[in-house]
């Protein structure tokens, strides 16, 4: 196995390519691509497993209990953006099982706790906004929605804005 | 869900991560930057994927290969959608990943990209049990907004609406350039997969790699 670490691809390359992509999904499923749906089928299956009768009378996760086509295809294609993922980093020698401290000003414990943190509020953000930055920012935003637009707008303000407190972390 | 509806979400799923991981989006530091405006990769290859897509979709239907039905377009409820990103974007900038780039984190071995991701799952159950309240439902069901794409809410044709985006694309690229330049912030391969900072290159390891390159010479 090679250890040369290969270049990434320049970004208009890689952006060209991704609405190829993007564009095939449509063609093929008839909405773009997800991820954030993908956990929410999760987190009503583990739901379903722990506690059913909770799950099954909780008025959000409730009707995802009863099956949605959509979201069972929403988590394939999840697994499926794994192993997308995994063979990019494998074959360009960029595969590195760690926890990504970034500039290292802060130890692993911190860094995983500010990660459990993130995701649990765009886990919750997600089921507000009905969609994530593939699902609306993406997708929606290809179609020219309106939700797009105010999504991606919001989202860059606000991301902005909370990262000058995070300097010390990146 | 039958084998064609899997092998497609599937194989779609697979490109998707491909591409992302190819684009060093499954390193925090280079995602976060681009809000830190040091690494403009996100915004680059975000918003031209977003405009290949959109050219190609008003294209097929104009020829109406697809039907009159179209493809898919979600409703909006203006305070869920400006809710949810600020909360993404929040999350995003603390836990260094979104719902799809936790996945190509962890994809290249990140364990705090499987972190990210068990919090969203964690964060899917806060909101199941906050869900009835009276907040919650007023923010998910208010302000519904009928136009669902811009061309429909401002009565404009979609190609001007593209002719705009590009013109955006265009400007984004010049400022994003300027300020990388000065920043000397954008993230190679290397420095995201040894963990660098782009403005601080590790001497040691680049003279351990020069002698590692001088050792594959003399084989």
């Amino acid at each position: 196995m090679s250890c040369q670490v290969r270049p990434l691809w320049p970004p208009f390359v890689a952006g060209i390519v991704l609405g190829l992509v993007l564009l095939l999904t449509f063609v093929l499923v008839g909405n773009g691509m997800g991820s954030s749906g993908a956990f929410a089928r999760v987190a009503t299956e583990i739901g379903l497993q722990v506690a059913p009768e909770a799950t099954r009378e909780n008025a959000y996760l409730g009707g995802m209990a009863q099956g949605n086509p959509l979201a069972a295809w929403i988590v394939v294609a999840a697994v499926g953006t794994l192993i997308g993922a995994i063979l990019a980093s494998v074959s360009s020698g960029r595969f590195r099982v760690k926890v990504d401290r970034g500039s290292g000003r802060i130890g692993a414990f911190p860094r995983l706790l500010l990660a459990l943190g993130g995701g649990i509020l765009a886990g919750f953000g997600s089921r507000l906004a009905a969609g994530c930055t593939s699902g609306v920012g993406l997708s929606n935003t290809a179609m020219l929605g309106v939700a797009g637009f105010v999504f991606l707008i919001t989202f860059f303000i606000v991301g902005i804005a909370v990262s000058m407190l995070m300097r010390r972390v990146w | 869900m039958d084998y064609g509806t899997a092998g497609t979400a599937l194989a779609t799923g697979i490109l998707f991560g491909f591409v992302l991981e190819q684009a060093g989006f499954g390193s925090p530091c280079k995602l976060t930057a681009q809000f830190r405006l040091t690494d403009w990769s996100v915004f680059k290859v975000m918003f031209s994927a977003i405009i290949v897509a959109a050219v190609g979709i008003l294209l097929l239907q104009v020829n109406n290969t697809f039907g009159a039905q179209g493809f898919y377009v979600s409703e909006m409820y203006l305070w869920g959608t400006v809710l949810g990103a600020v909360l993404i974007g929040a999350g995003f900038a603390i836990g260094g990943y979104c719902p799809g780039t936790s996945v190509v984190g962890l994809g290249s071995g990140r364990i705090d990209g499987l972190i990210f991701m068990l919090g969203m799952v964690v964060g899917v159950w806060a909101f199941a049990g906050v869900y009835d309240t009276s907040f919650i439902q007023t923010v998910v069901n208010t302000a519904y907004v009928s136009a669902k794409t811009v061309p429909e809410l401002f009565g404009v044709s979609p190609w001007l609406v593209i002719v705009a985006m590009v013109l955006m694309l265009i400007a984004g690229f010049a400022v994003g350039r300027a300020l990388e330049r000065r920043t000397q912030g954008v993230y190679t391969a290397e420095d995201i997969t040894e963990g660098h900072a782009p403005d601080q290159p590790d001497d040691l390891s680049r003279d351990l790699g020069r002698e590692a390159t001088a050792e594959n010479r003399s084989d």
